[in-house]
């Protein structure tokens, strides 16, 4: 007993005289083991690559296939403006309301400038640290700026001019210097400005490399440079005819003089891709089927036409825009499909290959219904980006055909359908249970199946398991890509008064899409160009944003509803109306008496029951609302003009 | 059981007090109304387009309340006794708002005091004169004159005139079961202007019709109307 009590007090005094012996100061400085310093982030370049990640994750899309913020599902951020009809019920509201608030599209002001605000943060440590290489030093800062300057010209498309802040705030000790960290609205050109000069400032920073997609490349930076400009260019030309939409004080609106500076400014970015000096970009053009070439472009991750996405991964982050859009009847998980469907307005911009515009004939000269044999004969010789953007009825999506059609049409031309998908009924003087109604619909009223008779195509994914809940989806969303670029630099030669070389970049666009034919220098018109990107970029997050800055938003969205006539005729006219989505249900003809006619197709434009809204786009919402609580807190900021 | 039994009376007994309190305000219930009105004449505008915003200061944050005029130009809001300032934003309405000389728009002071009716006086650019809608063999058919009251520089064309019909008491471009349009090009004489339009089969059947003349000023995105009429056939 008492030996062990010796041991154990001469161990105890060991062990107490040895920590004893450490200096006070020591002893309380404990490394934390549950998060890192700013100090040893900033002395390893992984870990600085980690908090770019963070960075580069919450950059603001509009339009995105994980969606935002405040659309919450990625479908929801491409359906609206009557290019699309949402087939879910709880969205119905999009095709029901008769306009959009003030605040519509809005960034919460909190998000935006915590996110501002972090990258200043990260631009300062990372040019304060001593322990990084240079080489890496320099690239992590040049894309902290790209990333600040890609959020700035967010803002600035929805809200015009906003506060400039390019360094971190501190809270100053007394709340009566409040004012000292209260900003002023930048003016609008301020903040294009901004975007320019930063990109043309860190472009020879980041890599010339086609393989960087998902990280700021250099090719990124001039393409944003050439949209900033171009955005620019057109708020100051087109904003002359709606001086309305201006504040006194240049936070909104671009004065008229500077147009032709920024128009070339967009030309100059664009010829600076397109020589290849930034990388070797091009069309993606792989020969076979020009529709599913065009389809491919955004499954393919190493297309040479992308230049920026936001990428997606398996066992990281994937979406689910695969299981909310996939047909319904090829659907990998029950009962999740078929909300995005596009709208026959949209559908009948394609074009004929002659470059000539006519809406789908479903009717012909004296009012009678056409008959057509197959399905998809109707779309014949049109535009291939059509199929490839679209999934049309009897589609194919991996591998499969989708069953789209509304129901049989008697002899005397009444409609013999059922209001449940893949309905079995024995048609009138038979006795054998047929199916009557495609499986895929449509049906009014009834969600996850097409109510427009159109499916999406754009992004959908064939790989196996993409469309299931738990897999996801890895396609990527492409934010730019040559295309764009080439589109980019037509609009600029066109407006600089050089529609020769306009037509020379549209061309190249057109010709992918099977458009062999060249448009000449005369004609490409105004018209034109308003109506390739709205082909080409459709589904892409261009079409609110190019519809502001043209001043066309309130014309093409005008608070009339949208008749049949309204659908078919004035096709690629920019400013002509569309404020409800229409759709195309086809119908098999059912009369065996006839049979020149039993068994084909006929057509019938309809528009879906549950548009009953139509789109008001007003002038108070060419800039979204700044909210009353952040002006409130921030007396220097003005109000939006006609809010 | 017994002893359970009386707490629970207890508890009850307690929450009815305490339940009882008041709350720390009443509602509030000054009701205040009015008419957008050019001298005494009401201006007609579209439902839920023309809004208002209502400031009231001295309590910390200043942000608006407000709502929009309905179709007859009359607007109501209830609020508690005190002072307001009301004022109609910049661009809104078929009408100039007084500015101040920093080209914001000018308020009217309101002093609350239980119920009151402020109409607010307004310069429309336009108004519609001796609107007439008539009903005949299935087609409505309007006239109107056209009197041009801003004439200075601040002075707008007429971009076109609608006539819009419909089953319900909302008659305008939103609302309508047929319109319209007559062109400003088409126009030879403001004085003497004429619409027509045939009356669509209505389900179910009704023998009457709401009618409104707008008028769509070029640059202005609001439409002055001519007074609603009820016009049975």
């Amino acid at each position: 007993m008492k030996k062990i009590l010796s041991i154990t007090t001469i161990t105890t005094a060991l062990v107490l005289g040895l920590a004893g012996c450490k200096k006070d100061s020591e002893f309380l400085d404990v490394k934390p083991t549950t998060f890192l310093t700013t100090d040893q982030v900033f002395s390893d370049p992984n870990l600085v690559l980690t908090v770019l990640a963070d960075l580069y994750n919450r950059q603001e899309d509009f339009a995105s296939l994980d969606g935002n913020s405040l659309d919450g599902a990625g479908w929801r951020t491409f359906a609206d403006f009557s290019e699309s009809f949402p087939s879910e019920n709880g969205s119905s509201f999009l095709v029901q309301r008769t306009g959009w608030g003030y605040g519509q599209w809005g960034i919460d002001w909190g998000t935006a400038f915590t996110y501002i605000r972090e990258v200043n943060l990260f631009l300062e440590r990372d040019s304060a640290s001593t322990q990084l290489a240079d080489a890496d030093k320099k690239r992590f800062y040049a894309e902290g700026r790209f990333l600040r300057a890609m959020y700035y010209f967010e803002l600035a498309k929805r809200y015009g001019g906003v506060p400039l802040i390019t360094h971190s705030l501190t809270l100053p000790g007394n709340t009566k210097d409040i004012g000292s960290i209260q900003f002023p609205r930048a003016k609008e050109s301020d903040i294009y400005d901004f975007v320019i000069s930063e990109a043309e400032a860190i472009k020879s920073d980041l890599p010339a490399d086609p393989a960087t997609k998902s990280r700021a490349s250099r090719a990124a930076a001039v393409a944003m440079e050439c949209r900033a400009a171009l955005y620019a260019a057109s708020i100051a030309k087109y904003g002359a005819t709606t001086p309305a939409v201006s504040l006194p004080g240049g936070e909104v609106g671009i004065d008229a003089s500077k147009a032709n500076g920024y128009y070339t400014k967009a030309l100059n970015a664009a010829k600076e891709i397109i020589a290849g000096t930034d990388g070797n970009y091009g069309l993606y053009n792989n020969g076979g089927n020009l529709s599913d070439n065009y389809a491919n472009l955004f499954l393919d991750k190493a297309s040479i036409e992308t230049i920026y996405f936001e990428d997606f991964k398996t066992g990281g982050k994937t979406h689910g825009f695969t299981t909310n859009d996939q047909p319904y009847s090829l659907s990998d998980e029950g009962g999740d499909a078929g909300r995005l469907d596009p709208s026959l307005n949209l559908v009948e911009q394609y074009e004929k290959l002659d470059n000539s515009f006519a809406p789908l004939a479903t009717v012909d000269g004296s009012n009678k219904p056409v008959y057509y044999t197959n399905l998809q004969d109707i779309f014949a010789g049109r535009d291939a980006r059509l199929a490839g953007t679209v999934l049309l009825p009897d589609g194919l999506f991996k591998g499969k055909k989708v069953d789209i059609w509304a129901g049989y049409v008697l002899a005397d031309g009444t409609l013999f359908s059922s209001d449940e998908a893949g309905h079995t009924k024995a048609l009138p003087g038979t006795t054998t249970p047929v199916q009557v109604v495609g499986i895929d619909g449509p049906v009014n009223g009834l969600e996850l199946r097409t109510q427009t008779g159109f499916y999406i195509r754009k992004y959908l994914d064939p790989t196996t398991g993409s469309g299931r809940r738990g897999q996801g989806s890895t396609v990527a969303f492409i934010r730019y890509r040559y295309a764009e670029v080439l589109l980019n630099a037509a609009e600029a030669s066109f407006e600089l008064g050089h529609p020769d070389d306009a037509a020379t970049y549209m061309n190249q666009v057109r010709a992918r899409a099977g458009l062999t034919t060249p448009l000449a220098a005369g004609d490409i018109t105004f018209d034109r160009i308003v109506h390739e990107r709205r082909i080409e970029l459709a589904f892409e997050g261009h079409i609110l944003f190019d519809m502001k800055r043209w001043r066309l938003a309130h014309q093409v969205w005008d608070g009339a509803p949208t008749t049949l006539a309204d659908v078919k005729s004035n096709l690629g006219v920019a400013d002509a109306h569309s404020t409800q989505p229409w759709g195309l249900w086809p119908y098999k003809v059912y009369n065996p008496a006839d049979p020149t006619t039993n068994g084909k197709w006929i057509f019938k434009e309809t528009l879906p029951a549950l548009a009953t809204g139509y789109n008001k786009f007003l002038f108070g919402n060419y800039y979204s609302q700044i909210s009353d609580n952040v002006i409130a807190a921030n007396p220097k900021l003005v109000r939006q003009p006609n809010q | 059981m017994k002893m359970s039994y009386k707490y629970f009376l207890g508890v009850l007994a307690l929450a009815s007090a305490v339940a009882c309190k008041k709350d720390n305000y009443s509602a509030p219930s000054s009701l205040l109304t009015g008419h957008l009105i050019y001298n005494s004449d009401t201006i007609q505008v579209e439902r839920n387009q023309v809004p208002f915003q209502i400031y009231q200061y001295g309590f910390g944050k200043v942000a608006p309340i407000g709502s929009t005029f309905a179709q007859d130009g009359s607007y109501s809001q209830v609020l508690f006794n005190g002072t307001y300032k009301i004022i109609i934003p910049n661009g809104q309405g078929p009408f100039l708002w007084k500015q101040t000389a920093a080209g914001n728009p000018d308020t009217v002071t309101v002093d609350l005091k239980g119920n009151q009716t402020v109409n607010l006086q307004v310069t429309p650019y336009y108004m519609i004169r001796s609107a007439s809608i008539t009903v005949s063999g299935g087609t409505a058919s309007a006239t109107c004159k056209l009197e041009k009251i801003i004439t200075d520089a601040n002075a707008k064309n007429v971009e076109r005139v609608s006539l819009y019909i419909n089953k319900s008491q909302f008659a305008s471009g939103g609302d309508n079961i047929a319109k319209v349009d007559l062109a400003a090009a088409n126009i030879t004489d403001i004085n003497n202007i004429s619409l027509s339009v045939a009356v669509p089969s209505m389900t179910p059947t009704q023998n009457y019709i709401y009618a409104r003349v707008g008028l769509k000023i070029a640059g202005l995105e609001d439409m002055i109307f001519s007074p609603l009429q009820k016009i049975s056939f």
